[in-house]
């Protein structure tokens, strides 16, 4: 540690005003803060603040909490390959070949975002956004397995130029940068993004006859547009998974089940969850108001009743799809979040009722989280706006001149 | 129930800003504020509720083919659409002119606030647009009613939510070539990608 922070302090001279490399004072400055916790200190007039946890602890936390559905999504990703080329695989097998998929994305995306967030910061002269650290994990976790690597790397370098850097950079965007990144590819090569995208085959291999790597979704869809439509819960037990038993309600809940890699797991999604609330990071007003959201619009749907999505059980839309990792890491990002406290409330609730009428209603997409998220982002400032007004009301009602 | 999933429609699906793109001058010029923005988004909806069925009556009682035969069967065969433009301009600057004066009387600060923009309502794409989208889609009077107002209601929303954006950017560090107009453009496309949630859904 020593040895490091001398090191640094050695170099630091080549980067500061009148130095041989002034213009990339930023880069050696993420460098240090990175590694250790800023020096600033706060002129004798000002606000006063003396806390470990800056952004950028704040953001690893954010990534700690996305290790579980990560390692998960690396297992899944293998396991769904062994299962449909008619393999039982050992753990470790499907530990392997998920490595071999997730990890290059992963570097794809952190190596391209990582780029043009250093350009900007040269360019700008601003600190390199603590915030790449999280969108840089949080976008391989959103997508298919068998996504090409070049789209990641568009995807990324878009989300984080159109959704952050132009409006200056961590804490000032407006949209939720890394659903801005899926949603450019879902409407830019929606070939790559939707269907049969979401297991990896490889070349050659032999498919089990009858495999399908249909999602939840897309089968309670299938079952409501067939001609003669049958609940969904038939449906999952209809299906190839079903026939070994693969579909049931404990799946969707664990997670073994084709997907994008870091979402099929609620239960991952709920760790994380809870070691984002445990820490204070995460929102967890918002977590439980897109969950009740998602279930009161579920339990409106059954009352109506009119096909067999709208008839399947409200819980099961808690734990298909992405709705547990949507409210978990998307909802709950501070900066394109609801700012006040009751905002909060509606924002999630909002968002949890809009999921669920997109899955429902909306047969052009099979999934609702990451519209629902980028339109309530959309009027979060409105929200606070009004939230605000209405605070300003209520107090000066209660002022006495 | 059909008026009511035309409503919806109207103001989410087919919004007038994120799907055609219509009545953007005001929408990108008076959006600096959400009360001023708010004041604009209601003259916007009541000139649209009362435009679009005005629009209607005059469609089908006297511009279209075999309209005027109601006074006498003489003019069944006069067409008078190639008038449909400047007639339903003419009602719309009428309606337009009728807001501006209750505004200024209701509300001297709104009035001053939206300034130019409040007569160049008359020549809003928005407002012509739906006018003119009652007549292609063969709407009833009802229906050209319920589709003016919620029209209204959609563009309301969306210049609200521009507004309120656009002063959180306050905290912003937009680079000075997209300071003002362009980084709202930006914002506009962002939030129509938003709206796309919307697309699709069939009722």
């Amino acid at each position: 540690m020593k040895a490091l922070r001398a090191f640094l302090d050695k170099q630091r001279p080549l980067f500061e005003k009148g130095g041989k490399f002034e213009k990339y004072y930023y880069g050696f400055e993420a460098a240090e803060t990175f590694l250790f916790t800023p020096n600033h200190t706060t002129a004798a007039k000002g606000v006063q603040i003396r806390d470990a946890v800056d952004l950028k602890r704040l953001m690893m936390t954010v990534v700690i909490a996305m290790i579980p559905p990560l390692l998960f999504g690396i297992w899944n990703m293998g396991y769904q390959h062994y299962i449909a080329i008619g393999q039982e695989p050992e753990f470790w097998q499907s530990v392997a070949l998920g490595a071999e998929l997730v990890i290059p994305i992963i570097i794809v995306a952190y190596a391209a975002g990582g780029l043009v967030e250093g350009l900007f910061a040269i360019v700008r002269k601003h600190p390199i956004n603590e915030g790449f650290l999280v969108t840089g994990m949080l976008i391989p976790l959103i997508l298919p397995v068998t996504i090409p690597l070049w789209q990641v790397a568009l995807a990324t370098i878009f989300a984080v130029v159109i959704a952050k850097e132009v409006f200056g950079g961590t804490g000032m965007n407006v949209l939720n940068v890394a659903m801005t990144a899926r949603a450019f590819l879902y409407f830019a090569y929606p070939a790559d993004m939707a269907g049969d995208v979401w297991v990896y085959y490889g070349e050659n291999a032999p498919i089990v006859e009858g495999y399908t790597g249909a999602t939840p979704l897309a089968l309670a869809q299938e079952a409501t547009i067939a001609e003669t439509p049958i609940p969904v819960e038939q449906a999952f037990e209809a299906s190839w998974f079903g026939q070994f038993e693969m579909m049931s309600a404990w799946d969707m809940f664990w997670g073994d089940i084709p997907g994008s890699i870091g979402e099929t797991s609620t239960l991952m999604c709920l760790i994380g969850a809870l070691i984002l609330i445990i820490t204070g990071v995460g929102s967890w007003k918002i977590m439980l108001s897109v969950f009740a959201g998602a279930y009161a619009m579920g339990l409106l749907n059954n009352a109506i009743g009119l096909n067999p999505f709208m008839e399947m059980p409200a819980y099961y839309h808690l734990i298909i799809g992405s709705l547990a990792f949507g409210a978990v890491y998307m909802a709950t990002d501070p900066v394109s979040a609801s700012h006040t406290e009751t905002g909060k409330w509606i924002y999630g609730f909002l968002i949890g009722v809009i999921t669920v009428i997109i899955r429902v209603f909306n047969p052009a997409y099979p999934e609702g989280v990451m519209l629902a998220v980028l339109l309530m982002n959309v009027f979060a400032p409105l929200i606070d706006h009004y939230v605000v007004e209405a605070n300003k009301k209520r107090r000066l009602s209660r002022a006495t001149v | 129930m059909e008026l009511i999933n035309l409503g919806i429609k109207s103001i989410f699906i087919e919004n007038m800003i994120f799907a055609y793109f219509l009545g953007m001058c005001s929408y990108l010029a008076v959006s600096k504020k959400v009360s001023t923005a708010t004041g604009l988004g209601l003259a916007v909806v009541f000139v649209l509720t009362i435009t679009v069925p005005v629009n209607w009556l005059l469609q089908v009682f006297v511009l279209q083919e075999g309209a005027l035969s109601w006074i006498s069967a003489d003019f069944a065969s006069v067409n008078l659409s190639f008038l449909q433009f400047i007639m339903f301009i003419a009602i719309i600057a009428a309606m337009v002119q009728l807001v501006e004066m209750i505004i200024e009387k209701v509300s001297p600060a709104l009035y001053g606030s939206l300034g130019i923009f409040l007569p160049l309502i008359a020549v809003n794409c928005a407002i012509l647009g739906s006018s003119l989208f009652m007549v292609q889609r063969d709407y009833t009077l009802t229906e050209a009613t319920v589709f003016g107002f919620s029209s209204g209601i959609g563009w309301l929303l969306a210049i609200v939510a521009l507004a309120a954006i656009r002063e959180r950017l306050k905290y912003s560090n937009v680079p000075d070539g997209l300071k003002g107009l362009g980084i709202t453009f930006l914002i506009t496309g962002l939030m129509g990608m938003a709206f796309m949630s919307f697309m699709g859904i069939n009722i």
